[in-house]
This record gives C-alpha cells, sequence and structure tokens, in this order.
C-alpha cells in the first residue's frame, strides 16, 4: 500500500506524517502522533471513545480516514488544558467524580466542550442528547451531566 | 487499497469507471468506513468527493435548495432556510446517530447505503426530491424515489455517484414532518417511520399529499393512496382514517427483533397520522 503524506493541524500545531489509505485518524493521532487520549472503544462510532473536533465539528476519529485529515484542523483532548491549568470541565469532572475507569472521559470531554461552545447554558436534557453517543459504564450518567453543567456555569461567570 | 481525492466531478466519475471493482465513494464515511473495519466492504479504491466544489454546500436554485452529497446532516440543522422550508426532512437528518455521526453523516449516503429504515430518505421521497448522478457519460437527474431497489442497493451503476440532492420550490402553506419509532430515545435504527409531505389549497384544506414509510418494505415505499386520502380534508378523522388504511395497506415489513410484521404495520399507521397532523399545522392548517 502507497503511503501518503498529510499536512494538517492538531492541538494548533501543524503536523505532518504518512498514512496507510485505510488508516483511520484516530490510529494515526495514538500511533504516530502519540496522542493516546482518544480511545478505541467500538471502532464503529457508537461509543463516542474516540471523540476529536474535526473542523469544528464533534467526530468518531474511528470513523475519519486519517488522509481525509489533509488541510484540516483537529483538536483532541490533549489541547484542552493550558500547560498545567486544567480546563474548568476537566476540574468539574474530577469535582463531581464524573469518572471511574476514564476510557470515555476524554472523548466526553472534547463532545462537553464542543457543546458548550454552541450553548453555553445547556439544560439537562440537550446535555444528555447531546452527549448521547458517548457511552460510559461505569459512573453512570448523572454525575457527568452535573460536571457539564456546574463547568458551563463556571465558564458563564454564573454566582454559585 | 487506494484513497483519492479528486477536486471535481469528472475526475471523480473518471476514477470510479476506470476503477478494478469494488470501488466506493466516500462521503461522511459513517455507514463506509464501519463495512471496511468490520470486513463487510473490501473496496480496492476509495473515491473521497469531499473537495469537489459544491459536495459541501447548501445552496438555493430555483427557489428550492441544492444540497451537496458531503453535507453533513449536522449542517443542515444549522441552515434556518431550509430548515423552515423542510423540517420534517432536516429532523429526520437530524435523528441519524450520535452527535459524532450527525457531524459526518449525509443524506446522500443515507439515500445509497440502502437502508430500508434510512431516517432521511422518507422525507426526500415524500418532497419529490431529485438527485444529481455523475457517471461517465456526464450528469443525469433522477427522483430518489428511483433510486430505491432493495435491503442495501440503489440503480445506481458501480460507476455512478451522487453529487448532490435537489429539494424543490415550496409554495405557501407548505410543510413536512417525519416521525419514526425506536425503542429507546436516541441512537437507534427506525422500527416503522413515516414522512408526510402536504401543501394547502387558500380555503385551508389539503391540496397535495405524499406519504412514505421507512423500513415497513424492502425499501422506503411511498404511498401514493395514502396522500390521496388527505387531499380535500382538513384532515378530519374520516381522511386521516382512511390514510392509516392505505399505509398499513402499503406494509410488507420483516419480522425480527426489533419488531414483528403486526407491530410494524400497526404502528407505521399511528406514525404516519400523526406526522400528517404535524405536517398540516406546520403548514398552517387548522381543523
Amino acid at each position: 500500500m502507497k503511503t501518503i503524506p498529510v499536512s494538517a493541524t492538531v492541538n494548533g500545531d501543524a503536523v505532518e506524517f504518512l498514512c496507510a489509505p485505510d488508516e483511520t485518524l484516530l490510529d494515526t493521532l495514538r500511533d504516530r502522533l502519540g496522542l493516546t487520549g482518544a480511545k478505541e472503544g467500538c471502532g464503529s462510532g457508537d461509543c463516542g471513545a474516540c471523540s476529536v473536533m474535526l473542523d469544528g465539528r464533534v467526530v468518531c476519529a474511528c470513523l475519519v480516514l486519517a488522509a481525509e485529515a489533509e488541510g484540516a484542523e483537529i483538536s483532541t483532548v490533549e489541547g484542552l488544558a493550558q500547560g498545567e491549568r486544567l480546563h474548568p470541565l476537566q476540574r468539574h469532572f474530577i469535582d463531581e467524580a464524573a469518572l471511574q475507569c476514564g476510557v470515555c472521559t476524554p472523548g466526553i470531554l472534547v463532545a462537553a466542550k464542543a457543546l458548550l461552545d454552541r450553548n453555553p447554558d445547556p439544560t439537562d436534557e440537550e446535555v444528555r442528547y447531546w452527549l448521547a453517543g458517548n457511552l460510559c459504564r461505569c459512573t453512570g450518567y448523572d454525575k457527568i451531566i452535573r460536571a457539564v453543567k456546574s463547568a458551563a456555569a463556571e465558564m458563564r461567570g454564573d454566582a454559585r | 487499497m487506494r484513497y483519492e481525492a479528486p477536486q471535481t466531478v469528472e475526475e471523480a466519475a473518471r476514477l470510479l469507471h476506470g476503477a478494478p471493482a469494488p470501488a466506493r465513494v466516500l462521503a461522511g464515511g459513517t455507514d463506509l468506513i464501519v463495512q471496511m473495519r468490520s470486513g463487510v466492504a473490501e473496496p480496492a479504491l476509495v473515491v473521497d468527493i469531499k473537495r469537489i466544489a459544491g459536495t459541501r454546500e447548501i445552496v438555493a436554485e430555483d427557489g428550492g435548495f441544492r444540497i451537496g452529497a458531503a453535507v453533513p446532516c449536522a449542517a443542515m440543522g444549522e441552515h434556518a432556510a431550509l430548515c423552515a422550508a423542510w423540517p420534517g426532512i432536516v429532523e429526520a437528518a437530524n435523528l441519524i446517530g450520535s452527535t459524532q455521526v450527525q457531524g459526518r453523516a449525509t443524506i446522500a449516503g443515507n439515500l445509497c447505503n440502502g437502508s430500508p429504515a434510512a431516517d432521511s430518505v422518507p422525507g426526500l421521497v415524500a418532497a419529490g426530491a431529485t438527485a444529481r448522478i455523475a457517471g461517465p457519460g456526464g450528469v443525469r437527474d433522477c427522483p430518489v424515489v428511483d433510486i430505491l431497489a432493495g435491503p442495501g442497493r440503489t440503480t445506481l451503476a458501480p460507476d455512478e455517484f451522487v453529487v448532490s440532492l435537489f429539494l424543490p420550490a415550496r409554495p405557501p402553506h407548505a410543510a413536512d414532518a417525519y416521525l419514526r419509532f425506536i425503542p429507546r430515545t436516541e441512537m437507534d435504527i427506525a422500527v416503522a417511520s413515516a414522512a408526510v409531505n402536504v401543501t394547502l389549497a387558500g380555503d385551508g384544506s389539503v391540496a397535495k399529499a405524499q406519504v412514505a414509510l421507512g423500513a415497513v418494505a424492502p425499501t422506503v415505499r411511498l404511498v401514493e393512496a395514502a396522500g390521496e386520502a388527505l387531499v380535500g380534508s382538513r384532515m378530519d378523522d374520516g381522511a386521516l382514517d382512511a390514510m392509516t388504511v392505505a399505509c398499513r395497506a402499503a406494509c410488507s415489513p420483516i419480522d425480527d427483533k426489533r419488531g414483528t410484521v403486526e407491530f410494524r404495520i400497526h404502528v407505521a399507521g399511528v406514525l404516519a397520522r400523526r406526522a400528517a397532523l404535524i405536517a398540516f399545522n406546520r403548514a398552517g392548517g387548522r381543523t
């Protein structure tokens, strides 16, 4: 198989890589670029553990070919914190104990940030529908919804 | 496998025509890449159509809308004029899979995947939508309903692909609606579904109606008799009863773990009735 050269932006940095034509963006991120935050859960777009941002939309990286990323802007959970300073979503996930094993967490953080960027004050129902494609098998969703909403309140500057 | 991302329709058509079988077209990838990863599809060539001009755009045309074959469903929901004119099609597109899937999945792909349960297809059929299809001989327009051939099959030739879908101009006082039954609230495949598209006359009665059903036959089915049953009515019970009977008579569903034959037939009628009322109210009708 002929490898394909790809230039893209990942978490604000210009990156170049070679990929196989049938290689997924998830495999490239994890195995070539060392960004192991996005996880492979199901590999069929059902679980959302591989959620990343691709040109402004949250997508399952397991259902994107790396070759499609030519010229694209990608961001992953690794781009959320600024140095040592965690993103409010990350802090509130810790404070609310919204994770146990953590496999689903990077995808949920990326998807939740995409929601709050569009809708800074979502209802419970809006959060639940938006995150319906992010499966968690151990925390239970209540804590996740609470963490997203309390992060949203902090980001809006609401007094609590 | 070879991956190509041509910049023009002609180049894409040439690649597909000259390709050693099997070749596959890639738009959103939410069906194709799943099939590739599970070994169901092993294409020798994948032609990504997203770099072709216009495939990622929704444009107004002749009073209607042309939706590029690579427009993700999420972008349809963000297009205010499209949502206002075709609320049923947009709501159907935004029921497909998760947020992540809607960021990639396309209604052209939903059509070409050939599922009888495809959520966006009943609305397209009820709308009288046409697909612009490119092939080695150039471009042709074909009603969406004539593309459906059976589970996983379309009438497209192996070297043809859909470039865009066209939703026709709307007269005033017209609207559509789509409903599906799934056993959960999201992230599932329709057990039965119905789309209804109505246009009202000046006196508020139904001038024209089209009803299409999903997941109750080998393809999405346009039920002409169901639409005709509504014409002239203000969605009174008699007209709705006649439409429901026509819908149920058009069903030939499978019996599986998702739903029995009897259940699917019954629910298809219920959904069509409810969708007809929603479309009628959206069009400004008053019973």
